[in-house]
């Protein structure tokens, strides 16, 4: 592939907003590693521990609005269960760091997780073979989220299940699964879920450097996911994707497999989702069941509507932006925030239902034309 | 079936005599590039077709022939079957009984509507249905004759003879100013023009065209007339339409049905004349 180095110039010549988003995430992935580790801890100026992961957390989120946007705003399928992908791919990055605890747990058995001596496994359950190995992980933090995407999307979409009745089990999929993942004899920790990490790839998850480089590689992840996402909505297939979203029995008229172009996207997405998720949970330092909670996917709908949908970098800033206004509000007024976040889903439904990127490109027009 | 071999022995041809090919070389081709060979054949076999909802016949043993290069016209009162047969031609709607064969390979009834498609047929809804955010040019693009998988599309650059395919699709259809224009701004016309410069794009060997002209202006419906006549001949089209003036301006042969079945089936001015057809037609009017 020798276009893709002038690929992407090409691409963001079109995409005003995309290249500014970039250039912010290049200059925070530079700056706030400088403000974490050159500026001393005594300066003002010195940015904490907590700003680091809360930033990282929020870049993580991005990159699963943005997952989210691709499958919602550009092919118009209203999945509520993303967050069942990004909880997936969590949940293979939390077990390869359980079995990098080692000797170091509490019960200090070589092999087995805390959780597993404490439910009196005797011996690792099969499907937690080769979790010790990196590479194996990492494949599993793209494959389960894939092939889990691969098998609802191929029987939805095979069965022309459309619209709210989609959004329907995609809500019930990621339902059912935090109800398995509740269930201690499961093998993933139920409801405690997998925590108290120690080491990613032999480094100190506490040591700020570390910190640093998952932050650095969450920036690029986003950056580069953004451009994958671009350059799929640029292409021919993009195109028909749209196509699909406006006029799903005219494009197959036209002899698309709209079934395919689906499925691909839906999956492609999910990937996305996955890697957001292997990247937040050594950030934050837990996983959860409560990760796949019907709430979690509605929410990530919430950012993409409030950023606006089928931009890409709206999915991205509304994301953020909701992200901090959530942790603002909830220390500030932490009763408030859930009213606050119906309010403004409703809000933006009703008066912007173009999201924050329409008001942009609306209020631009205008000012174009006085 | 029986019917279907007795009528190519009558044209003097054999069933294997240039088959068109099933798949393959069929996604690629220019259809104007295959040759004359169906040109002297039938395009479209309809034998003894039925289909039921819930008791009421749609289609009551239809039978019908059409002529490759030939501009079919089909009249008809309400419910008349005319869209159900359109709909179990393009594959949406599966018969009782009956069969349908698109030249002499291709059984229709055992095809997909993406296949159908892809095999040659195209089809305009009676309304307009275009990618009304993508523009006039971005909707014949999406509709260009090629290979619809997605990998492919994800790499997919349009070359000169396509971009040269695609204007002269656009004049064709009068709508080189408004090339990139949405297609969600065009006049309801326009849209029209567009939908069938899409099916055009494909390089269908029979056309399905619904109601064409319903809400035109006058001009319009003119210029309509003149672009469906300019199509006959490279292409086989089928035209449904209420409009009697606009029926008589271009049709060469026309069928009417009724209940289901062909009533009559001839020259305008035979099919008026035919009493069958005057009694239907002034019995429910």
């Amino acid at each position: 592939m020798n276009t893709s180095s002038v690929l992407f110039p090409r691409l963001l010549r079109a995409d005003r907003p995309g290249t500014i988003f970039l250039a912010i995430l290049i200059v925070v992935a530079i700056v706030v590693p400088v403000l974490h580790l050159a500026v001393p801890e005594s300066s003002s100026l010195h940015m904490s521990t907590y700003a680091v992961t809360l930033i990282g957390k929020y870049l993580t989120y991005a990159l699963l609005a943005l997952s989210v946007d691709l499958v919602w705003g550009f092919c118009g399928i209203l999945s509520l269960g993303h967050a069942a992908f990004f909880a997936l791919g969590g949940y293979a990055m939390g077990m390869y760091l359980m079995r990098q605890i080692g000797t170091r747990g509490v019960y200090g058995d070589p092999v087995l997780p805390d959780f597993m001596v404490f439910l009196n496994y005797k011996e690792l359950p099969w499907f937690w073979q080769g979790f010790d190995m990196f590479w194996f992980a990492a494949a599993m933090m793209i494959l389960a989220p894939g092939i889990l995407a691969l098998v609802f999307g191929w029987f939805a979409f095979r069965s022309r299940v459309t619209g709210v009745y989609l959004s329907i089990i995609t809500q019930a999929m990621t339902y059912a699964l935090m109800l398995a993942f509740f269930r201690n004899d499961m093998g993933f920790g139920g409801n405690n879920g997998f925590t108290d990490f120690k080491d990613l790839l032999g480094f100190n998850l506490g040591s700020p450097k570390v910190r640093i480089c998952l932050f650095v590689t969450t920036a690029v992840a986003l950056g580069v996911g953004y451009l994958l996402c671009r350059w799929i909505v640029s292409s021919r297939a993009g195109r028909v994707v749209t196509a699909i979203r406006d006029a799903e029995s005219r494009t197959r008229f036209i002899g698309y497999r709209v079934e395919s172009y689906k499925l691909w996207v839906f999956v492609f997405s999910a990937v996305l989702a996955g890697i957001a998720g292997a990247l937040y949970v050594p950030q934050v330092g837990i996983i959860n069941p409560g990760e796949f909670s019907p709430i979690n996917s509605i929410e990530v709908v919430i950012w993409v509507a409030i950023g606006g949908r089928g931009t890409l970098y709206g999915a991205i800033a509304g994301a953020i932006i909701v992200n901090y206004a959530k942790t603002w509000f909830t220390t500030a007024l932490p009763s408030a925030w859930l009213y606050l976040l119906g309010a403004l889903f409703i809000g933006t439904t009703l008066l912007l239902p173009t999201g924050l990127a329409g008001l942009l490109s609306s209020l631009k027009a205008r000012r174009g034309a006085a | 079936m029986n019917a279907r071999l007795a009528l190519q022995k009558l044209a003097g041809r054999s069933r294997s005599t240039n088959p068109p090919p099933r798949h393959g070389p069929m996604l690629e081709g220019n259809a104007l590039e295959r040759g004359p060979d169906a040109s002297h054949g039938l395009i479209l076999y309809l034998e003894d077709l039925t289909v039921s909802f819930d008791g009421f016949r749609a289609l009551n043993a239809l039978t019908m022939y059409v002529e490759a290069g030939e501009l079919r016209c089909i009249i008809g009162p309400n419910g008349a079957g005319k869209t159900t047969m359109m709909d179990v031609i393009t594959g949406k709607t599966r018969p009782d009984h009956g069969s349908a064969w698109f030249g002499q390979s291709l059984d229709l009834l055992g095809l997909t509507e993406p296949e159908i498609a892809q095999a040659g047929i195209g089809r305009k809804f009676q309304k307009p249905t275009v990618f009304e955010r993508h523009t006039a040019f971005e909707n014949l693009e999406l509709s260009l004759a090629g290979n619809r998988a997605v990998w492919a599309n994800l790499v997919a650059k349009l070359s000169s003879d396509q971009r040269d395919r695609i204007a002269g699709v656009l004049a064709q259809i009068g709508l080189t100013a408004s090339a990139d224009t949405p297609a969600g701004a065009l006049s309801h016309g326009q849209k029209q023009w567009l939908e069938i410069g899409m099916l055009l794009m494909q390089s269908p060997r029979l056309l399905l065209v619904d109601e064409p002209v319903a809400g035109m202006t006058p001009q319009e419906v003119e210029r309509t007339a003149e672009l469906l006549v300019s199509l006959a001949g490279e292409h086989s089209v089928i035209v449904v339409e209420h409009d009697m003036e606009f029926v008589r301006g271009i049709a060469r042969r026309v069928t009417v049905l009724h209940q289901g079945s062909v009533l009559a089936e001839g020259s305008m001015d035979e099919v008026q004349n035919h009493p069958k057809v005057i009694e239907v037609y002034l019995g429910e009017s």
